[in-house]
């Protein structure tokens, strides 16, 4: 009896009785289903992560102001103290230092009103270098960014993010060389960014870009206390050194110990393990929440086969009578569970895929339902086929011929 | 036959078909309680030599059915030695039984017992199945056991489309196909009607002359009439073992009477040694 010929007999006796097996596949069906919508859901939001992070440059280091603890015990506020300043992201920019940093973007940020002559609107003014662009992994979409002369020269350049060029001027390409006031001055605007999309770093498409220099001078009073300090690794291999480096040429520069550090360096690699170590745990939890309902499945098919075993005893005995081995009547048996189980597992899985598209389509959230998922899916209710089979099917195959062929 | 096959001429040998000797079997003997012990065979021996055709009769409760069970190797004796085709079946583990079952004898049973999901030819392949012959060869050797018995033309019906007479002529080619030592008929006739059963035992009686041993359990005289030595079995024992004659007489041979029987037995179970 080989396997082909088991189970063309496991697929009659499963096609007989079409209703009781549909029903017995539905129990598979969901809890498939709903494991592999989380799992997807899980891998969806881990791929959403990775991806920001991808776009906001993956060798990107966060230098802010303020640490966690101060030596005296204080707890600084994170970002409200202001111990960074434009001198501090100069030495970091030189070579010398800090050998495997290849950009430095200090950042000064002010909300700032900005009037043309139809409209105004609101939005954030970063100051900061020209290297900003290439720190943030930014393009500009049309015109151009200020240079290094244009800092230099505290030029009145600003570069406008697509959302407040739409606003203010209704198209993005329109508001090259159109000028705009902010605060008490006129600023005229030179480029327009390229849309990134809202970020965990605020929308980053809301933004007005100008020369550190002409921000510190015209809006800020003089002040070069910087908020942040972008800093780019040569390579995401170099992350590490490049961390070190900067961590001791600031304790350095501050005069502190590392237990009183007043900055504090944050990678967005660390941001990102995180960050997928929590969605890896809530998808973990969710899926095993989803995976009960599979063992209700699995608990539905051995049901269902110690019903068949029962139903078919005198077939069982007959076969028997006719040379069938007890290794073959419980294959027979083992390979109707399996395939009822798979049944469930094939359509769960289109079922997982229909409402994984559903609701990317519906909200913002990415279901990624990838082909290790499927295949896992399908091995874990063949599994639970084989499982739940193993009674029914050890029943089936310890059945004495004579009362087998004897019941009625 | 009208095409001669060698898988489907009878196997030839000296050798018993069926050598029982002494065989109990006891049923109860899980218990602790003596009382609810049932003897179901007391010490039965039965010879059956290749080519014979005997019929076992005996009301229910004689042990015939017992008796059948073991000779099909569907059940094992409490004690005692069984030889089917010569080879020792007291002892064997399930899967060797079902080995013999499937080489050594071909069933028919009252109830037909074909799978009412195949058709005719597919039932009768199924102990080549199980005996490991390729699908490629299956149905060549179905089509020809379906010859044997004269349902050729039926051989895709399935068995609702069939009478109950077609029916139990496809159980009989089932249990010829895989040319079997012995074929085991268990109240063949239960459920036919008085032209099939005719039929039926005509079938019968043409497989026994074309040289193959059949052992037919009935409770029926006029049925166990039709082969050629009837074994008589009451409480467990055999208590009459009597020869139709070949030239169409009968004889009747009581125990312990001496005679050309083909196999002499005593209650106590002890072969008598006669030249046969």
């Amino acid at each position: 009896m080989n396997v082909v010929q088991i189970l063309r007999t496991s697929w009659a006796a499963i096609a007989t009785h079409r209703l009781r097996s549909a029903l017995t596949v539905i129990g598979i069906f969901i809890g498939i289903a709903a494991v592999s919508l989380t799992i997807g859901l899980g891998q969806g939001a881990q791929r959403m992560i990775s991806d920001e992070i991808t776009s906001l440059g993956s060798n990107l280091l966060i230098v802010t102001p303020g640490s966690s603890t101060s030596s005296a015990g204080v707890r600084g506020g994170m970002g409200s103290a202001t111990t960074l300043t434009i001198d501090d992201a100069t030495a970091l920019a030189t070579p010398s230092v800090a050998p495997d940093i290849a950009g430095v973007a200090p950042v000064m940020t002010s909300s700032q009103s900005l009037t043309t002559s139809s409209t105004n609107w609101t939005s954030t003014a970063y100051g900061t270098t020209a290297s900003w662009l290439t720190v943030r992994s930014r393009t500009v979409q049309a015109g151009r960014f200020f240079t290094d002369a244009d800092v230099t020269d505290c030029a009145t350049s600003i570069v406008l993010g697509p959302t407040t060029a739409e606003e203010l001027y209704g198209q993005a390409n329109m508001a090259v060389g159109q000028s705009l006031t902010m605060g008490t001055a006129q600023y005229t605007v030179i480029g327009v960014l390229a849309s990134v999309g809202s970020s965990t770093m605020g929308d980053e498409d809301d933004i007005v870009v100008m020369p550190y220099s002409t921000m510190s001078q015209r809006i800020l009073g003089g002040v070069n206390r910087v908020s942040t300090i972008y800093l780019a690794a040569t390579s995401q291999n170099t992350l590490s050194a490049a961390y070190q480096e900067a961590t001791s040429a600031l304790l350095a520069r501050h005069g502190v110990s590392a237990s009183s550090a007043d900055f504090s360096i944050t990678s967005l690699q660390s941001v990102l393990d995180v960050a997928s170590s929590i969605t890896g745990t809530l998808t973990t939890a969710l899926a095993a929440l989803a995976g009960i309902s599979l063992v209700v499945g699995g608990i539905g098919v051995m049901n269902i086969m110690l019903v068949s075993v029962t139903e078919r005893i005198r077939e069982i005995g007959l076969r028997k009578a006719l040379g069938a081995t007890p290794g073959v009547i419980r294959l027979q048996f083992l390979i109707e569970a399996a395939t009822l189980a798979v049944i469930g597992g094939i359509l769960g899985i289109g079922l997982g895929y229909l409402a994984g598209w559903a609701i990317t389509q519906a909200i913002s959230v990415t279901v990624t339902i990838s082909w290790s998922a499927c295949l896992l899916a399908l091995g874990v209710s063949a599994l639970v086929g084989i499982v739940a089979g193993v009674y029914p099917a050890s029943r089936a195959a310890r059945l004495a011929p004579i009362d087998a062929l004897r019941s009625e | 036959m009208s095409s001669p096959d060698v898988a489907l001429t009878a196997p030839m040998s000296s050798t018993p078909v069926v050598d029982m000797r002494a065989i109990w079997k006891t049923y109860g003997m899980g218990r602790k309680d003596s009382a609810v012990r049932v003897d179901a065979l007391r010490g039965v021996s039965l010879t059956v030599e290749q080519g014979e055709y005997t019929a076992i009769i005996g009301p229910s409760g004689s042990g015939k059915s017992t008796l059948m069970h073991i000779i099909g190797c569907l059940d094992t004796p409490t004690s005692g030695t069984y030889l089917i085709d010569g080879e020792d079946a007291s002892d064997l583990t399930e899967q060797d039984l079902a080995d013999i079952r499937n080489i050594r004898i071909g069933f028919v049973f009252q109830q037909f017992n074909l799978l009412s999901s195949l058709n005719a030819w597919r039932n009768v392949e199924l102990p080549l199945a199980y005996a490991g012959v390729p699908a490629s060869k299956r149905r060549a050797r179905a089509m020809e056991a379906l010859e044997v018995v004269g349902l050729t033309d039926r051989a895709s019906h399935k068995p609702g489309e069939l009478s109950g007479g077609q029916q139990q002529r496809v159980a009989v080619a089932r249990a010829l196909v895989n040319n079997p030592s012995l074929i085991l008929a268990d109240e063949p006739t239960g459920n036919l009607d008085s032209v099939s059963t005719a039929d039926m035992l005509t079938l019968f009686g043409t497989l026994n002359a074309e040289g193959r041993t059949i052992i037919l359990i009935t409770h029926d005289p006029d049925v166990a009439a039709s082969a050629r030595r009837v074994v008589q079995v009451r409480d467990g024992c055999i208590t009459a073992d009597h020869v139709v004659g070949a030239a169409g007489g009968r004889s009747y041979v009581t125990l312990g009477s001496d005679g050309s029987t083909d196999a002499q037995v005593r209650p106590d179970g002890a072969m008598s040694e006669v030249a046969r």
